[in-house]
């Protein structure tokens, strides 16, 4: 996915561009709003990450010409102001949501999910492998003609996998992806989440293979 | 209101100066008609007893040899019909009592005919009134002056006097009380712009900082005029600790949120376990001491807004929907279901719906931190002896907590060492139903294991 | 009415005659009647006789079984010189002269005293709270029944006058009246007459003109016009003549229709006086005497009773107060007694 980011603070806009690109994503960073308006007005963006306070203006103003310029694409605000001031008229100003800084990066994926699901699907966000298709957005998982919707642990899993298919993910990789970081929880318990997915590709020809020692890798039938 | 004593009123002085004024007026009023009603009674004494004498003296004549008297009946009878007061008279012609009491004593001093001389004496025991009058009457063409003195006890005069004097104390009395009755009126109508706008300044609204303005008595312009210049600066401080507590979150939460996006990126990048184990907990901190300032700052905001309440219309359905939604995606991290059992009418009530999604948000917020993965939260709006917003989840509980004290502040459930809060939450909610004469109920969740969290207000 | 003699033969233990050790007045009678139980005295001196005082003083004793009393009679007059020249000790005075007694209270010698039953005593019958009515006395017209037999009886002074003109043979030294010389009743009437009666000397000229006969009493006339000596006696004391009625036969009161003067008899209580506590208590007894009219059948005196004026308009109680000092004066009684043996001795 290609998302905007309009942050002033550089350390925290190098930190989610990278954390973005890691994930798989582009991610292209606007200091101020001249420059934001500049980035929309050359590319097409699946989504537009706000921060409010911005050296050349305010980012609610940002929002409403936004909103008047009849651009679809859905903005999450990052806000730093007091969760119980402005939230309300965040989102009467067009924002989609929100999110409070600091902000998990897996809840920001989870926030980002769930605005573009609202939106309609997205084409891009779709990846097929041996004739499985995985939509990230709406977490629906196709093959042999049947759909079938994954839960939240279960699609952040298997997005993994369909990442890269053929790697081994170690355990402990697998984990981060799948838990909080304030989730005190087990190695085994991503084999409880494997068991699912394997449960879910049963009659495709994807399967998920345990490497003795490693970790977990997808492969094909063949 | 703790500090400012109430001292003195100023109805009070008025009444009791404007009272004491009609005391001295009415004392006044009865001196001076006790001394004009004793020396009325005075006059028509006097102007009798001299009738009489100078009825006498007209009865004077020559006879013969020697100047003789028929004393007129009407002359003392006229003295009897208007009291019952002794007499005494006395005629005297060179030094001679032609008839009379002997011992009257008369004074002819300074006396010429046809004037007349009062006095007041002791005579036979009693206090009398005289008069002295002088004619002369020709005896064989010598002119003979005659004295002639009557005196009369003053009982009717007393009596005269005590009647004019109880008749004035009962004026005085009246007066009295009704001046007394006038100066409490005045009193109050003269504090009654000052009651007007003490009423107009309780009457407003909490956020209703506009100026005193109409018409003010001159007299009250300072004060009022004080009243309005207090206003704005209040205003101004009012506008100013609202935008220091959105500065002081957004100063705090910019780096956190920088530390930790960097933090996060780093541990992606380490594969060391040690490492990685020392930068989640690093991570943790973040977490735990931005919920805290977040929640201390959003108590303070509470606190600010519940002291200033502004109600308009809020839908408590519609609210606990929009809050659900805002939730969702933080619940699908931990594939928590929030089930909705919403009735579709919305309900009102007059509240300040930032607040009430406040303390939705953080019960909300609570479930889900404290739920299980894979498990259920249930979100309930239904009317039961009021109107119940009602979060059931499938945690642990409060475990063996006095259930009253977790709303006060920082105060957490025994069993959550491990997970990051602050304990602010279900405070803020608590403020939050206080300030909506609501109140906050927590229970155990009656259908198995978990905590239930409502929030409950009254019918509009 | 109780007769004199046989009351005074049960009643009064003693008749006294000058029995004041320094006293100068002349006392006509003393009676003492004993305390039914007790040792207190009550000195009453008074111009009534016993007849007429002796039933109201049993009554009081009834219910004042304590007192014992001293009652001593004496003329208006003397007892006018008792009280006011030389100071006699009594507890009461009691004279049918009125403006003596209101010369005693006027010149201060008098105490006040009020009570209940004072204060039931219409205005005109209580003078200063020291004189106290308790009668109503008119000055009636006594005829002879026999001499009046044929012609109507005269309604009023004019009639009178008329019919004395006319008849002046008829009445001549026939008309008795009052020698206001000597009698203080006889004066208090004529001066109130020469008052309120235009007529009053033209009448007195009359019967000086009748050689009318002049008389001390008012029982002297009455008996003298039961006897027909005379055919009518003027201005006798009614009630005396009222309580002679039954036992003396031969004339009739006719109470004169234009103007009948009334004497109040009073009573007050002396500054000599020793026994207050009964003095009180007879006064109370005597100014609610209408309320006891056993005792004004027995005694013949008409109690104060406003209602009884009323009902007769030319009845006019003498007025209390400082009028009555009038005819007292020196000079003003000279003239008057001057003027009335000018009209009546004619000789």
């Amino acid at each position: 996915m290609r998302f905007l980011l309009i942050e002033d603070n550089a350390q925290l806009a190098d930190a989610v561009v990278g954390r973005l690109a890691l994930d798989g994503h582009a991610v292209d960073h606007a200091g101020t709003l001249e420059a934001a308006w500049a980035f929309i007005n050359a590319a097409s963006y699946d989504l537009i990450l706000l921060d409010i306070m911005l050296p050349d203006g305010d980012g609610r103003d940002f929002l409403v010409d936004h909103r008047k310029a009849e651009n679809r694409t859905p903005v999450i605000v990052i806000t730093a102001r007091s969760e119980v001031s402005d939230r309300v008229g965040l989102l009467d100003l067009g924002a989609d949501d929100y999110i409070t800084k600091p902000f998990d990066f897996s809840e920001l994926e989870a926030r980002c999910r769930a605005v573009l699901r609202r939106q309609g699907g997205v084409a891009a966000n779709q990846k097929t492998y041996e004739g499985v298709v995985l939509d990230s957005t709406s977490g629906g998982l196709t093959f042999n003609g049947n759909t079938e919707i994954l839960r939240n642990r279960e699609l952040r899993l298997l997005e993994v996998f369909f990442r890269a298919p053929g790697q081994v993910f170690s355990k402990s990789h697998l984990m981060d992806r799948l838990f909080s970081f304030s989730d005190e929880v087990s190695e085994n318990a991503i084999e409880v989440y494997v068991g699912r997915l394997r449960k879910r590709l049963d009659g495709s020809d994807v399967r998920i293979e345990t490497v003795r020692g490693l970790g977990y890798r997808m492969v094909g039938k063949t | 209101m703790k500090g400012l004593i109430a001292k003195g009123s100023i109805r009070r002085r008025l009444v009791l100066q404007l009272g004491a004024v009609a005391a001295i007026l009415s004392i006044a009023f009865f001196l001076v008609v006790q001394v004009v009603a004793d020396r009325a009674a005075q006059d028509t004494q006097d102007n009798i007893i001299a009738a009489a004498a100078t009825a006498i003296a007209d009865a004077l004549y020559a006879d013969r040899d020697r100047v003789t008297l028929e004393l007129p009946y009407s002359a003392f009878s006229m003295l009897g019909s208007i009291s019952q007061d002794r007499v005494f008279y006395r005629v005297v012609e060179r030094g001679q009592t032609l008839t009379g009491y002997d011992d009257l004593p008369i004074s002819r001093k300074g006396i010429s005919e046809n004037t007349r001389r009062f006095a007041s004496f002791t005579y036979r025991g009693e206090m009398v009134r005289a008069v002295t009058v002088v004619r002369s009457v020709s005896l064989r063409d010598e002119r003979r002056a005659v004295t002639v003195t009557v005196a009369q006890t003053q009982r009717g005069r007393a009596v005269i006097s005590s009647r004019i004097t109880a008749t004035a104390t009962a004026i005085a009395a009246v007066f009295f009380m009704v001046a007394t009755g006038l100066s409490f009126w005045a009193a109050q109508a003269a504090l009654r712009p000052i009651n007007r706008v003490a009423r107009s300044v309780a009457r407003r609204g909490p956020n209703d900082l506009r100026l005193v303005v109409g018409e003010t008595p001159t007299e009250l312009v300072p004060l009022v005029g004080a009243l309005n210049s207090f206003i704005a600066r209040l205003r101004v401080s009012l506008l100013r600790s609202e935008e220091f507590i959105a500065d002081a979150a957004h100063r705090v939460r910019t780096p956190l949120a920088t530390v930790r996006a960097q933090a996060e990126l780093t541990h992606r990048r380490l594969n060391k376990p040690e490492h990685k184990k020392a930068i989640r907990e690093m991570i943790r901190a973040i977490d735990e001491s931005s919920r805290s300032a977040g929640q201390l700052l959003d108590h303070a905001m509470v606190t600010f807004r519940t002291d200033s309440l502004e109600k308009t219309p809020v839908d408590l359905v519609g609210l606990l929907a929009e809050t659900c939604d805002r939730l969702a995606p933080t619940a699908e991290l931990k594939d928590i279901e929030i089930l909705r059992e919403l009735p579709e009418d919305p309900f009102e009530i007059p509240g300040d719906p930032v607040l009430i999604q406040s303390a939705l948000r953080n019960i909300l917020d609570n479930a889900i931190k404290y739920s299980p993965d894979d498990s259920q939260i249930t979100v309930r709006a239904f009317e039961d002896d009021g109107f119940w917003l009602q979060v059931r989840d499938q945690g642990r509980g409060f475990g063996d907590a006095d259930l009253g004290k977790l709303s006060q502040r920082f105060s957490r459930g025994a069993n959550v060492a491990d997970i990051v809060g602050s304990g602010l939450g279900l405070t803020i909610a608590d403020e939050v139903a206080g300030a909506h004469f609501g109140r906050l109920v927590i229970s155990k969740n009656k259908k198995g294991a978990g905590a239930c969290v409502s929030l409950v207000f009254a019918q509009p | 009415m109780c007769i004199s003699r046989f009351c005074a033969a049960l009643g009064a233990v003693a008749l006294i005659l000058a029995a004041f050790p320094v006293s100068a007045f002349e006392v006509e009678e003393r009676h003492f009647f004993p305390a039914i139980a007790g040792d207190e005295v009550l000195r009453i001196i008074s111009t009534a006789d016993e007849d007429a005082f002796e039933p109201i003083i049993r009554a009081y004793q009834a219910q004042n079984p304590a007192v014992a009393v001293d009652y001593t009679i004496a003329s208006s007059t003397e007892v006018m010189r008792a009280i006011y020249d030389e100071g006699a000790a009594f507890d009461l005075v009691i004279s049918s002269a009125m403006d003596l007694q209101t010369k005693l209270a006027n010149d201060g010698f008098a105490l006040a005293y009020t009570s209940a039953q004072t204060e039931t005593l219409p205005d005109w019958a209580i003078w200063r709270d020291q004189v106290f009515s308790f009668t109503q006395e008119p000055a009636v017209l006594v005829v002879s029944e026999a001499f009046f037999a044929e012609i109507g009886v005269p309604k009023n002074r004019r009639d009178l006058i008329n019919l004395l003109r006319r008849e002046s043979a008829w009445f001549k030294g026939r008309v008795g009246t009052y020698d206001v010389r000597t009698s203080g009743l006889g004066y208090l009437f004529a001066t109130q007459d020469s008052r309120n009666i235009e007529s009053y000397w033209r009448l007195t000229e009359l019967m000086g003109g009748l050689k009318s006969p002049l008389y001390c009493c008012s029982s002297d006339m009455i008996r003298d016009v039961a006897s027909g000596k005379l055919a009518f006696a003027y201005n006798v004391l009614g009630s005396y003549a009222a309580s002679r009625l039954p036992e003396t036969k031969g004339f009739h009161i006719v109470e004169l229709e234009d103007f009948t003067s009334v004497m109040l008899r009073t009573v007050l209580m002396p500054v000599s006086v020793e026994n207050q506590s009964a003095a009180h208590r007879m006064i109370d007894f005597l100014v609610t005497m209408k309320d006891r009219p056993d005792l004004v059948a027995a005694s013949g005196l008409p109690p104060v009773d406003e209602a009884a004026l009323d009902a007769n308009t030319a009845m006019r109680p003498i007025r209390l107060g400082p009028g009555l000092l009038v005819f007292l004066d020196r000079l003003k009684r000279d003239r008057f007694l001057e003027n009335w043996e000018n009209s009546i001795v004619q000789d």
